[in-house]
């Protein structure tokens, strides 16, 4: 076990815990966004950075793994310099992020729009200047990348080749330019992509989206010559299946 | 497989050739002379490869190619007056050699000893005499550890590097010290970590072998992925004297207990990678690497994995992630390296010239590294020298000398009479030294608290007649091109910095954009995964530190002290220097040159494109920029 105040209170975790691991076991909420449980701690977006007594610089929670060496040290997880921090990265990231967000089909449900809400970003163009241009990838039958809204978290990286151990998608150039897409930047249409939809659920943005077929559904009510028959499908069950035979 | 008492032979049977080469009385050859040519990156693209060529044809034609050998070695470090040759037993130093001097050089040097004064460095011809390259200014307060055999030996030659007691910290090690020793020798000799951070060597050694107790397999990797802009030493350690790290990896395979190594070493180095190559075959072939070395029962392997050109690979979880075969990024420590490194096994990173000292340390003892350098320093630093300075090329100096001893005693000073501004160190995460520091002893931590550091030792001199708000902008777009993308700070701060930075220089910016660039800094120092972005903004911070007057020029009064950023430069006409001979506007591209002839000319600044065309054409001096 290994004993740490967090925000000046005493706390036991095992030894290996990251400080995220125990905030969450005691109640302490974190914000992260790149983080995903089980398949993503890679410490890239910087969001769930703290305050540790004896560092030189901020600690990415996730992936902090607490060891006799941080016996005895203070963790601040709400700092004035943490919020500073945390409020800054986003502005960053927005600062290069398509910010078309009232057509965006995760409008209301998207996890960079609640933290902009929760840590107080109140001036959206706070740091300006280029941003890049993609096409958005609509060659699949059932989904669109548009790499515009991508925050560059790896979510959907990790969920491809961990949850499905497809790997389809990977980062590609580097620096400012670098895109998650296929390799060589071909079509997701033109890859081994099982259209299961994992990358999807993962993404925290509007980066990944299903194609929306409401309106053909319209269309075909509308049409007194169709017949329109209901059917739900599959696709649900067979991915928890597939899922389950992996792990 | 070779014993210890064989490699003793070799060094006897080479040992008196090899005094010959540096000068000793008791030097002797089977040839009268050895000539040795520079095969460094340097030389070699000034042509010195030709030089051999045509020297190895005058030899025979004069019949004297069993007399005279010609050695390819490594870099002497005057890159500047490159191509370089030495003669010896003499000590001739030939410098810019040009192929048509060679039949001169030949005939009268080697046929019938007449030195061609004419040919020789300048600086060792005197009044009395030609003195010995080791007084010239630019080699006597030089003290060379890391780059001894570099321009001494053949670098694809394992039995020239034997001869200068090659191999000998190895076979000290395997049959008089046990691993604990060796890493003890290490960390009494103070030693610290050369390619930038300055983390003691034998420390680091120490937890690689007691972290973890029952690791099946464990590695050595060597860093000779070289990317700060202006520095290789390292280049020239591997193209000079490969076997010098060959030799101190297996002496750090046995003090952590690692069978294997591996040397990352980029793809644009190719003389270097050819030469690791030989070396590396040379001494499996001599039983030197591989099972059961000396006799010993010591097993130990190498080899090489080339970079891709990713400045980030020199960071050294981004360089075992590479080696790896994964895209090259860094991943987020603890755990460290010594714990869980390549192939998750622990592991031990050291940069070329840490390695190169470790043999010497080895052999001359703790206590005789320790002797050199400062008080938390020890021993010595390669230190490439770059930019407005007249001896540019590598030094390797004790730590402790003064930036002003490096400029203006072994670099030479600053060309043209210009005034000293400021010195670089460290590459894109090191900062500006001004002239007020100029005394200050050169170290890890002297150089850190002046807010720089001292990286992998490149060292750039700048001028008056340079912008330090445009050097800051050459460097973030350096880093800016070379972030790896993975972290938010490193992949859109620097870029936003960046572009600060333009916003100033194009005289676009208010006081509050200083402000906000400062916050953004620290901002990106703080929050970054790894040292790239960690250091990135360092020469943002360090030149708002020492020249602030020349952000404010730019951005309150709009305008370029130094003369540099176009956009707040303007070309005028002195009336009174003017002689109206027309040269200018007929060589201004568009036109914005006006006048009569023999009458003072003007320029129409709303046409102008500030190409500079009309000032260098000017014979009188007439046009001026501020």
């Amino acid at each position: 076990m290994v004993n740490i105040k967090i925000n000046g209170i005493e706390y036991s975790v095992e030894e290996g815990t990251t400080i995220l691991e125990a905030c969450r076991q005691n109640g302490i909420r974190i914000p992260t966004l790149c983080w995903l449980k089980d398949i993503n701690a890679i410490g890239a977006c910087r969001i769930c950075v703290v305050e540790m007594s004896g560092a030189r610089s901020l600690t990415a929670a996730c992936v902090y793994p607490l060891s006799k060496f941080d016996e005895g040290k203070n963790i601040l997880t709400h700092s004035p310099a943490v919020l500073e921090s945390r409020k800054m990265t986003l502005q960053l990231l927005l600062s290069n992020h398509n910010m078309d967000c009232l057509a965006c089909a995760r409008s209301g449900n998207c996890e960079l729009q609640a933290l902009c809400k929760e840590l107080g970003v109140d001036d959206s163009s706070y740091f300006e200047g280029a941003k890049n241009e993609f096409d958005i990838d609509t060659s699949s039958k059932h989904m669109y990348r548009d790499d515009n809204k991508c925050i560059n978290c790896r979510r959907c990286v990790a969920a491809c080749e961990k949850y499905q151990g497809i790997g389809v998608i990977g980062a590609n150039e580097r620096g400012f330019k670098t895109e998650i897409s296929c390799a060589f930047g071909m079509d997701l249409a033109n890859t081994a992509c099982v259209s299961c939809g994992q990358c999807i659920t993962a993404c925290p943005t509007g980066a990944l989206s299903e194609k929306d077929d409401t309106d053909k559904v319209w269309e075909a009510l509308a049409d007194p010559e169709k017949v329109v028959v209901v059917q739900t499908a599959p696709a649900v069950r067979a991915s928890l299946g597939r899922l389950s035979v992996i792990r | 497989m070779m014993t210890v008492a064989e490699l003793d032979a070799i060094k006897a049977k080479l040992h008196s050739q090899m005094m010959l080469r540096k000068g000793s009385e008791a030097g002797e050859d089977t040839y009268r002379k050895h000539v040795l040519v520079c095969g460094g990156t340097g030389c070699t693209s000034s042509g010195s490869m030709g030089i051999i060529n045509k020297l190895n044809e005058e030899l025979k034609k004069n019949g004297i190619e069993n007399e005279v050998k010609v050695i390819k070695t490594g870099c002497f470090g005057l890159c500047a007056l490159g191509p370089i040759m030495i003669v010896y037993p003499e000590g001739s130093f030939y410098s810019m050699v040009k192929e048509e001097n060679i039949p001169e050089i030949v005939s009268e040097h080697l046929v019938k000893g007449n030195v061609v004064e004419r040919l020789l460095y300048s600086e060792t011809v005197t009044d009395s005499g030609i003195k010995s390259l080791n007084e010239t200014n630019f080699y006597k307060k030089q003290h060379r550890v890391a780059l001894r055999n570099c321009g001494v030996i053949s670098p694809e030659n394992i039995e020239e590097y034997i001869a200068l007691d090659g191999y000998q910290a190895l076979a000290k090690v395997l049959t008089q010290m046990t691993p604990e020793d060796v890493i003890q020798t290490i960390l009494d000799s103070g030693l610290r970590g050369r390619g930038g951070g300055g983390f003691p060597t034998g420390k680091k050694w120490q937890l690689a072998r007691n972290l973890v107790k029952d690791a099946d397999q464990k590695y050595v990797c060597c860093n000779a992925d070289e990317g700060d802009p202006g520095a290789f030493m390292d280049r020239s350690v591997l193209e000079g004297d490969p076997h010098v790290v060959i030799e101190a990896m297996a002496i750090a395979g046995y003090a952590i207990g690692a069978t294997q190594g591996y040397i990352y070493v980029r793809a644009e180095y190719p003389i270097a990678v050819e030469r690791l190559r030989i070396a590396i075959g040379q001494a499996r072939e001599y039983g030197l690497l591989g099972d059961n070395i000396l006799g010993t029962g010591f097993k130990f392997d190498l080899d090489l994995r080339l970079g891709a050109g990713a400045f980030v690979c020199g960071e050294e979880t981004a360089l075992m992630t590479s080696i790896e075969g994964n895209r090259g990024e860094p991943r987020p420590r603890p755990p460290f390296p010594a714990e869980s490194g390549l192939f998750q096994k622990p592991t031990i990173l050291n940069n070329v010239e840490t390695y190169a000292n470790v043999p010497q340390i080895i052999l001359n003892g703790a206590d005789w590294f320790a002797s050199m350098g400062t008080e938390k320093s020890k021993g010595t630093k390669v230190f490439a020298l770059g930019g407005k300075i007249h001896n540019t090329g590598l030094v390797e100096i004790p730590m402790g000398t003064t930036l002003r001893e490096v400029i203006y005693e072994i670099g030479g000073g600053i060309p043209n009479g210009k005034e000293f501004k400021a010195a670089q160190t460290g590459g894109p995460s090191g900062g500006c030294i001004p002239a007020e520091h100029l005394d200050i002893p050169i170290d890890y931590d002297n150089l850190i608290s002046i807010g720089s550091m001292m990286g992998s030792g490149g060292l750039i001199v700048m001028d008056e007649n340079n912008c330090m708000v445009d050097i800051a902008k050459f460097f973030l777009e350096f880093t800016v091109d070379e972030s790896c993308g993975k972290c938010t700070p490193c992949r859109i701060g620097t870029k936003r910095l960046y572009e600060m930075l333009e916003k100033i220089t194009s005289g676009n910016a208010t006081l509050e954009d200083l402000d906000k660039m400062e916050k953004l800094c620290y901002y990106i120092k703080n929050n970054s995964l790894c040292g790239l972005g960690q250091t990135a903004p360092n020469p943002v911070l360090s030149t708002l530190r020492y020249f602030k007057d020349e952000y404010l020029a730019h951005v309150v009064d709009k305008k370029c002290p130094a003369g540099v950023c176009q956009d707040l430069l303007t070309y005028k006409i002195v009336a009174d220097k003017c002689k109206g001979c027309t040269a200018c506007a007929r060589k201004c591209p568009v036109g914005a040159i006006s006048g009569t002839v023999k009458e003072p000319h003007s320029i129409d600044t709303t046409k102008c494109i500030k190409c500079g065309a009309c000032m260098a054409t000017c014979k009188f001096g007439a046009i001026v920029k501020e």
